[in-house]
């Protein structure tokens, strides 16, 4: 299924890239430097819905017990951790030219902030302890509670007065133009796809590893070769 | 518009471009490190299952 996934991510990345280069227009406020938005709205909500994949997983784990679950979590910690520092990074070259910063300890960008270093927390306290399951365990925990942050970070531009823009994107309909859209959505499916992609291409390492005993592992052929 | 001025992006080349300089290293650094992953697990299976069959 890996490849499947990674083939229409490049392809969408393509035209993605494409629209927002070349089709969408540039905008009559922030000329040409709107255009990072074309990975930074994409990274930052995948950060986002990735994180709470990632602690749906953890929960499931924790609740039914499910090893493949809390591998699953595992395996999406660090692809999200990576998103995230990516929305902050491209965050900072964005707001240097247009709020004359690079960055500001506004509601927004602080939360982002946070989700990172969950992320990070979720990643070094699964490492610090040896046995996988209980490792499992004590992540699940710290991922089902730094969700909390998720929704804070959606509604930061609503509940404070931040430097942040608030969405252009409602539901009850946009302020973008068409073009515009199109770039955004095409993007936000390519990392999508590369995150699913990516994600699985680690879940299968980390089966292998935790599985090392087990009798399928040795009769693969990829082992046996 | 040619390439030059299409690069120089009318002067916020550097945002752009490190933005998206910067989504390219990332994802390329996070393929090769899983590949790379999968690679020595499969390498310390291959060594494991080598070294039941010495046993045995």
């Amino acid at each position: 299924m890996v490849p499947w996934f990674a083939w229409s991510a490049v392809i969408l990345f393509v035209a993605g890239l494409y629209i927002s280069f070349f089709v969408a227009p540039t905008d009559i406020q922030q000329s040409e430097a709107y255009r990072i938005m074309f990975i930074h709205v994409p990274a930052s909500i995948l950060s986002m819905f990735i994180y709470l994949v990632m602690a749906g997983y953890a929960a499931l784990g924790l609740i039914f017990n499910t090893r493949l679950s809390s591998m699953m979590a595992s395996a999406l910690a660090p692809t999200g951790a990576l998103l995230a520092f990516l929305s902050l990074w491209t965050g900072a070259l964005w707001g240097k030219p247009m709020w004359g910063a690079w960055w500001v300890w506004d509601a927004r960008l602080t939360s982002e902030l946070i989700l990172l270093f969950l992320y990070l927390g979720f990643i070094a306290l699964h490492a610090s302890i040896d046995d996988p399951r209980r490792a499992d365990r004590a992540s699940a925990l710290l991922a089902i509670i730094g969700s909390v942050n998720v929704p804070i970070i959606y509604f930061s531009v609503q509940w404070w007065n931040t430097l942040h823009q608030g969405a252009s994107v409602k539901f009850t309909g946009t302020s973008m133009h068409v073009a515009m859209q199109q770039g955004m959505y095409t993007m936000m499916l390519a990392v999508w796809l590369y995150a699913i992609a990516v994600s699985l291409l680690r879940v299968r390492c980390i089966i292998l590893e935790r599985e090392c005993k087990a009798q399928w592992v040795s009769e693969l052929v990829e082992v046996r070769q | 518009m040619n390439w030059s001025e299409f690069f120089a992006m009318k002067g916020y080349a550097w945002y752009i471009w490190g933005s998206y300089g910067m989504a390219l290293l990332i994802f390329i650094i996070e393929i090769v490190m899983v590949r790379r992953r999968r690679m020595l697990t499969l390498q310390q299976l291959h060594l494991m299952r080598n070294a039941e069959d010495d046993m045995t």
